[in-house]
């Protein structure tokens, strides 16, 4: 295999642009287009004080899209950028395009050579891997040493990464991003005698290493592994519910079918075309996808057709406004992209980042919710809120709307918070979003998202009491 | 230190209602180079195997150790011995596979026979995978081989609709090394068991939540023994202190009547291999016999750092991973029982026919969800239910499977962990556990 180090390092992409369209040309191919993307990684993990492990990776991968003569679409990928890489690269997708699916043919966006939003993303130089050593070893003494119960860090990582991203194609579009990148995650195990050990965690994004908020992270993973440590079980019924940011953005991102124009088109959303119009929430919650939030760190500036991203409003008053789209969907919806698909043969669609709040004017539910007050929930069962939720991966049935989750969390009897042992939480989305009684607290920004806590009503809540 | 170079050759196919909706063929090159001082280790991987590169890659894996080039050899290492190369009656499996138009004709046969047998369908899908990689291994304790191994797995999804009522479901059939799999496939029999299962679930009631006995059906049902118990016996977990079972080797964990198996042996079985990701030959390992803890799965780190002996464990999704123990084909054994005895000595419980994915967490908390379960009402089965969660504490439930059934089949899966997502089986035979918490309504 030739070296492909002056593309790993960083991509030209002129040089890729030529070299593609000089290769195209041999093999009689007019259209195509391509994603490409290089990156550095480093990281390391920690286990009571030794390094455990320290990781370095260089990835480089492009997928590559050609039309062929009858106007059907074929693509390929591979990691191999060297030329005989994208020479074998654009012969397979030719020869894919055979079976390219006449029904839905994508086409270029024709926002691939619009103007890129603005973003604030500093460049940061990498920290050197001893340097990132240091840091997390401190911050797992920092964090074994907040609790007697804390006996180990199972679960952490200090990761970096530089990248660099492209979308080129035939008409002359080239759009390019650098982006620098670093993570921290922490999460503890904490054992009482006698008693089953709990675990909790927290998780920092930035753009540097250097920029982390180290000590806030270690601050947050202790205070919710230590909030689990006096656990009782609960009994299994119907519960007032408060959903932390991050828990509710999960859910909902776990149910984005129903924005997801892709998924209306196929079939498997509860959303059909003529939703658009519909009260799908209460007639005060607000959704928007908005990856350009500053907030969001490693924003991207288009997606993997070209198109900008923007900002896009889902849900207003509670009622559903516009869908996320590709080229395709938008064009079978008459409207335009919004810059929330990838690349490949069936191109997908997705969210980029939600904020989540009351709708301007509207009062925003119930005013003035406090879990803690007494008497919060109104009944002698108590309130549970939920902290974080579980295997989503299973216990959601998106097309089905329907949900059964693990979850750990706390059960608030006359303002005192006590852990709940184990539990699940279940129900139907549509049911969910017309059962939210408002909203407590400013919203918080999380990793992958912007919400307050969420009180919904009636939930079911199977627990070992 | 060790060396791990890869090529891969990947095409998935995607068949909606009776079109091809996405062919994606992918193919790729890296290699996985990783250093070991003491307990510690730095692993780096890259895609760039020129000399130059392969160079970089080894001097920032050396950096993180603090050492730099030129290395004194050490632990006696006298240069690579002869290659044991598995692969050698490989070479021809790629070729051997169906071609697209071949492997796209099946695929329409699946989603057409999925038409003839269902009602109230909404979407027919069929999916195909076919996974390639030639992979070679050089280690500084003298490990030097190459295999090729080959993947496919072909699955058939359904979403039914009739009303409010709506069901979706799928299965997934795969094997390893069997370049005729597609050929083979049997799309009528898989048509017709999603489409009974669709048609069953479309109008079932959600699921009363409680704590119940449950029976739990063969093949996919391992995955129960999976998540529940099977991670914690990989020594990543023994290292990380997130197992409850590390000091317990020949101590009782589960109940009399279990025992578990994990192996990579078992002839075109997801999980089966020549040789794993580090060189080694995989074993039969008995990781639990009649309840009593036997041994852990393990790696080379897992080896050096927990001293529970290698097992053939060490595997990887790709280069860009380093290696793990992980599991392979992981099942229950047989017991005496037919399946009904076990269904006849429940009074009110849950039967579990068809599982869907599930996991588990730092303390050994499992959850797993239910795709297809029927009512127990005083020993047989009644209506079906959904919106099932089996949720529960593996120390805990392992001693609570009291009876296994006579009738053990496998199923193939995919394992996400700390090494990335890999191919394996689980299975068991028709299983009781005495008491669970069930998730519901």
């Amino acid at each position: 295999m030739e070296s492909t180090e002056s593309l790993t390092a960083s991509l030209d992409a002129e040089v890729l642009r030529q070299r593609l369209a000089s290769l195209a040309q041999a093999e009689g191919v007019r259209r195509w287009d391509l994603g490409a993307s290089c990156s550095s990684d480093t990281s390391v993990q920690v286990d009571r004080g030794e390094a455990k492990q320290m990781k370095g990776a260089q990835r480089s991968a492009i997928t590559l899209r050609v039309w062929n003569d009858d106007g059907l679409v074929g693509i390929t990928s591979t990691s191999d950028l060297s030329d005989a890489g994208l020479a074998r690269a654009l012969a397979g997708a030719r020869d894919a395009s055979a079976y390219g699916n006449v029904d839905e043919i994508p086409d270029f966006s024709p926002l691939a050579t619009a103007p890129l939003p603005e973003l604030e993303q500093p460049l940061s130089t990498p920290l050197s891997i001893l340097t990132l050593l240091d840091t997390l070893r401190d911050a797992e003494r920092d964090l074994l040493g907040r609790h007697p119960a804390i006996g180990t860090v199972p679960y952490n990582g200090l990761a970096q990464r530089s990248s660099d991203r492209l979308y080129i194609n035939s008409d002359g579009a080239c759009r390019q991003q650098r982006l620098s990148t670093a993570s921290l995650y922490l999460y503890a195990r904490a054992e009482e005698a006698g008693r089953k050990p709990r675990s909790s965690g927290a998780v920092r994004l930035a753009y540097g290493a250097a920029d982390l908020d180290v000590a806030g992270c270690v601050q947050e993973a202790a205070e919710r592994t230590i909030a689990h440590l006096d656990y009782a079980p609960i009994a299994t019924g119907r519960y007032t519910c408060v959903f932390s940011p991050e828990a509710f953005l999960d859910l909902i991102g776990a149910f984005s079918s129903l924005f997801n124009a892709r998924a209306v088109l196929d079939g498997v959303s509860l959303s059909r075309r003529e939703s658009l119009g519909e009260q799908l929430a209460v007639p005060f919650l607000s959704l928007h996808d908005n990856g350009l939030h500053p907030a969001n760190v490693g924003a991207a500036a288009f997606d993997g057709e070209g198109t900008p991203t923007c900002r896009l409003s889902l849900l207003e008053g509670g009622v559903l406004r516009h869908f996320l789209h590709s080229e395709a969907t938008a064009r079978a919806f008459g409207v335009s992209p919004t810059g929330h698909a990838g690349l490949g043969a069936k191109v997908s669609v997705g969210p980029d980042w939600f904020e989540i709040g009351p709708t301007p004017g509207s009062g925003g539910g119930a005013p003035g919710l406090d879990r803690f007050a007494a008497g919060a929930s109104g009944d002698d069962r108590g309130l549970v809120v939920i902290d974080s939720l579980s295997a989503l991966h299973a216990g959601v049935k998106a097309s089905q709307g329907s949900f059964s989750l693990p979850f750990d969390g706390w059960l608030v009897q006359d303002g005192v918070p006590r852990s709940i042992e184990a539990a699940t939480v279940a129900g139907d989305i549509r049911t969910l979003l017309k059962a939210i009684l408002g909203f407590e607290g400013p919203a918080k920004v999380t990793p992958d998202g912007l919400c307050p806590h969420v009180w919904v009503e009636g939930l079911s809540i199977t627990g070992d009491a | 230190m060790e060396v791990f170079l890869e090529r891969s050759d990947h095409l998935g196919l995607l068949a909606e209602q009776d079109s091809i909706t996405s062919v994606s063929p992918a193919f790729g090159a890296g290699a996985g180079l990783r250093v070991f001082l003491g307990d510690r280790d730095g692993f780096v991987s890259t895609n760039d195997l020129s000399a130059v590169g392969l160079r970089a890659a080894l001097e920032q894996a050396l950096g993180m150790l603090g050492l730099v080039l030129p290395v004194q050899a050490g632990g006696g290492f006298d240069g690579l011995p002869e290659l044991r190369d598995f692969a050698a009656t490989k070479e021809g499996w790629l070729q051997a596979c169906p071609s697209l138009a071949e492997a796209t004709s099946r695929l329409l046969e699946g989603t057409d026979r999925l038409q003839a047998h269902g009602q109230h369908l909404q979407v027919r899908r069929g999916s195909y995978a076919r996974d390639w990689q030639e992979v070679l291994v050089a280690a500084s304790d003298g490990t030097f081989a190459r295999d090729v191994r080959l993947h496919q797995s072909v699955g058939l999804n359904v979403l039914a609709a009739d009303g409010d009522h709506r069901a979706s479901l799928g299965r997934r059939y795969g094997t390893s090394d069997s370049p005729d799999d597609l050929r083979r496939w049997d799309a009528e029999a898989a048509a017709v068991d999603v489409c009974s299962s669709a048609g069953t679930m479309l109008y079932a009631d959600y699921v009363e939540a409680g704590q119940f006995p449950v029976v739990l059906a063969n093949r996919f049902g391992g995955v129960i023994f999976h998540e529940a118990c099977g991670h914690l016996l990989e020594t990543t977990q023994v290292e990380r202190a997130t197992t409850p079972f590390a000091e317990m080797v020949g101590q009782p964990i589960a109940h009399p009547s279990l025992t578990a198996i994990d192996e990579g042996l078992t002839a075109a079985a997801f999980g089966s291999m020549s040789m794993d990701d580090e060189g080694m030959e995989p074993q039969r390992t008995v990781l639990i016999e009649n309840g009593i803890l036997q041994r852990f799965l393990s790696d080379r780190a897992g080896e050096r750092r927990t001293g529970h002996p290698r097992t053939g464990s060490g595997r990887r999704q790709s280069h860009a991973f380093a290696a793990a123990s992980r599991m392979r084909n992981t099942f229950i054994a047989a017991g005496p029982h037919t399946p009904e005895e076990l269904i006849a000595s429940v009074d009110r419980g849950l039967y579990c026919k068809s599982m869907g994915g599930g996991s588990v967490g730092p303390t050994g908390q499992f959850n797993f969800a239910v795709e297809e379960g029927y009512l127990i009402e005083n020993g047989t089965l009644t209506k079906p239910v959904k919106g099932a969660t089996l949720i529960g504490d593996a120390k805990e439930v392992m001693p609570r499977i009291s009876m296994c059934a006579n009738d053990l089949e496998l199923a193939a899966g995919f394992c996400g962990s700390v090494s990335g997502s890999i191919f394996v089986t689980v299975g068991q035979p028709h299983i009781k556990v005495d008491t669970i918490t069930v998730g519901g309504r």
